[in-house]
């Protein structure tokens, strides 16, 4: 451990700018969307339909609503920062979901081998046969709109990524002296994998966790696009955007900033992602 | 090798009954889709004369087992709105899905091979930063965005192209370059790491180190090798390009199988989703399948290896 920490450190002295900044950019947008109910200077329901479709402040607008308005007169940033909230909820919530699902059936294919494997690593082609979007939209459509069903759905975006990853990292480290001793020593399956193989492997894992991180956003904001996602009241980004669809041509801000708060931070994330994997892990392509 | 293509051959058969299986299930098992189907004031005997219909009253085994049946026998039954055959609405959208994914492939190969060649070759300088930072650029813009921006630009600022619709080449340059992007930006990820492990193997070193011209040593040993996982990444992509042209066909109202898949899904169209759901499976399957017979052909250690995986 104590030689991953000083290989972290030494990374950290050479971080390059762009990380700087998308790790400033992550840090900034967890700030505001936590402290939303401080920060935000309306309520993202909250409607004024005198002051509909108010220009961004430097377009012809002004100081009172620093992004503008839609077509209900609701402020555009704190819309923004709310929608941001539900979005990255559901983008981390998922996430953490299909990793742990993911590498506990990695985990257990490693472990029994054989039938149980075949029977896994099938479903894992399965599910890497069919586009996540197809399925999460023929799913959602017939279940009906649930907070908890959606997050569910893009949470198993990419487990079997994790699975596949996490069983042959499990294979390569049962093989390795550490693994073979404690065998021979007579320690408990729970104990090796979990106190042993576990550490060593979480590293990779963290990677492609971080790595798949901006596929989960997309997938939110295109099923919320389509409609088919975070229902109104509620908002997130990707059901901002699409409302704002009808306006292109009067009111273009009512699309494009959420769509640039989606892409600054997918951006960020796969770029501190690919910075991860070619410092610290090199077997995770 | 016949009995390592059988064995794929198999898998593949099965992956496809399970395909089948479980898109039976979530779809039936989820909800009653006559419900879903009518509003609240329809009266109760007209929702059971639908049921009655459609075979939605019989217990579950028996109508899986007519499920398979029927599909095994080519009937995917007909769509509820208009009680045209599925399989046709769906095929009628199938040359508007080619020529937008045909147009996206050649734009992708275009770009994309060419930049993660030369960002191999110029490993670690600025051209391999640029074309890497362009390459994530590509990947972590969502394609609703790219295709918006596109259309405020070019449609409504310059008005050059049409925004939406389908018929004219111009009609299709907006939504070929926002799915090209995406896919451009991935592939010269892909060329570049191929390209890059191909560079550090002895043979090519022993080919620089007889002086042979380096564009040589390119040509001839670098790209055939390095050209394998490339086709491999392209196969993968075939599927997954009619899922992604889902919210793009949505944005530039394409009439492709991407759109038709968002209305039928809005429309709760059981018949013409699963028609979709097996299209797109069996595409991605079928590839699968020939770049697993591919591989073995080319490559005996898989064939004879055991784990292809």
């Amino acid at each position: 451990m104590t030689m991953s920490v000083t290989r972290i450190a030494a990374a950290r002295r050479r971080m390059p700018l762009t990380i700087l900044l998308a790790c400033g950019f992550l840090v900034v947008l967890l700030v505001v969307t936590l402290g939303a109910d401080w920060i935000a200077p309306y309520g993202y329901a909250e409607q004024d339909l005198l002051a509909r479709m108010r220009p961004p402040l430097l377009f012809g607008g002004d100081w009172d609503h620093v992004l503008g308005t839609d077509n209900l007169g609701r402020d555009i940033l704190s819309r923004l920062i709310y929608g941001a909230r539900v979005s990255i909820l559901i983008a981390v919530c998922g996430t953490l979901l299909g990793a742990l699902f993911g590498t506990a059936l990695g985990f257990t294919a490693a472990h029994f081998r054989g039938w149980t494997e075949e029977v896994l690593m099938m479903l894992v082609d399965l599910q890497a046969a069919i586009p996540n979007l197809i399925l999460a939209l023929a799913v959602l459509a017939f279940l009906g709109n649930n907070l908890v069903v959606f997050i569910v759905l893009v949470g198993l975006d990419g487990w079997e990524r994790y699975a596949r990853l996490a069983r042959g990292l499990v294979l390569t480290a049962k093989e390795s002296g550490y693994v073979q001793s404690m065998m021979m020593a007579g320690a408990s399956a729970p104990r090796i994998y979990l106190g042993q193989i576990l550490p060593n492997v979480a590293g990779a894992l963290v990677v492609q966790l971080t790595l798949n991180f901006p596929g989960t956003i997309i997938l939110e904001t295109a099923l919320s696009f389509l409609g088919l996602g975070v229902q109104p009241p509620l908002t997130s980004l990707g059901q901002m955007l699409g409302q704002g669809r009808a306006y292109l041509l009067n009111a273009w801000w009512i699309s494009v900033f959420p769509g640039l708060a989606v892409f600054a931070t997918t951006m960020s994330v796969c770029l501190i992602g690919d910075w991860l994997r070619d410092r610290l892990d090199a077997s995770v392509r | 090798m016949t009995r390592f293509v059988l064995i794929k051959l198999g898998r593949a058969l099965i992956t496809i009954f399970l395909c089948i299986t479980i898109c039976f299930f979530v779809l039936r098992l989820t909800g009653d889709p006559v419900d879903m189907m009518f509003s609240d004031e329809v009266p109760e005997t007209v929702k059971a004369e639908f049921r009655e219909r459609l075979g939605l009253n019989r217990p579950l085994p028996e109508q899986y087992a007519k499920f398979v049946l029927s599909i095994f026998s080519g009937n995917f039954g007909t769509s509820l709105l208009d009680g045209k055959d599925a399989l046709l609405v769906v095929a009628e959208r199938i040359p508007a899905t080619l020529l937008l994914g045909g147009a996206v492939f050649i734009l992708a190969l275009m770009i994309g091979v060419p930049a993660g060649v030369i960002a191999a070759v110029h490993r670690g300088r600025g051209t391999d930063r640029l074309v890497m930072g362009g390459a994530v650029f590509g990947y972590a813009m969502p394609n609703f965005f790219l295709g918006i921006l596109l259309i405020l630009f070019f449609s409504m600022q310059l008005r050059l192209l049409p925004s939406s619709g389908y018929g004219s080449f111009a009609h299709l340059v907006l939504p070929a370059i926002t799915l090209g992007t995406a896919m451009a930006g991935k592939l010269a990820r892909f060329v570049r790491t191929s390209v890059l492990e191909v560079l550090g193997n002895p043979y090519v070193q022993a080919a620089r180190g007889m002086l042979l011209p380096s564009r040589r040593v390119l040509f001839r040993h670098v790209f055939p090798n390095a050209a394998i996982p490339v086709i491999t990444f392209l196969g993968f992509e075939l599927g997954l390009l009619i899922g992604g042209a889902v919210v793009t066909e949505s944005v530039f109202g394409w009439p492709g199988v991407g759109r038709l898949l968002t209305l039928s899904v809005a429309r709760r169209d059981l018949a013409v989703v699963q028609v979709i759901i097996f299209l797109i499976a069996g595409t991605m399957i079928l590839a699968n399948l020939l770049v697993d017979v591919a591989y073995g052909w080319l490559d005996p250690r898989i064939r004879y290896g055991g784990d292809a995986r």
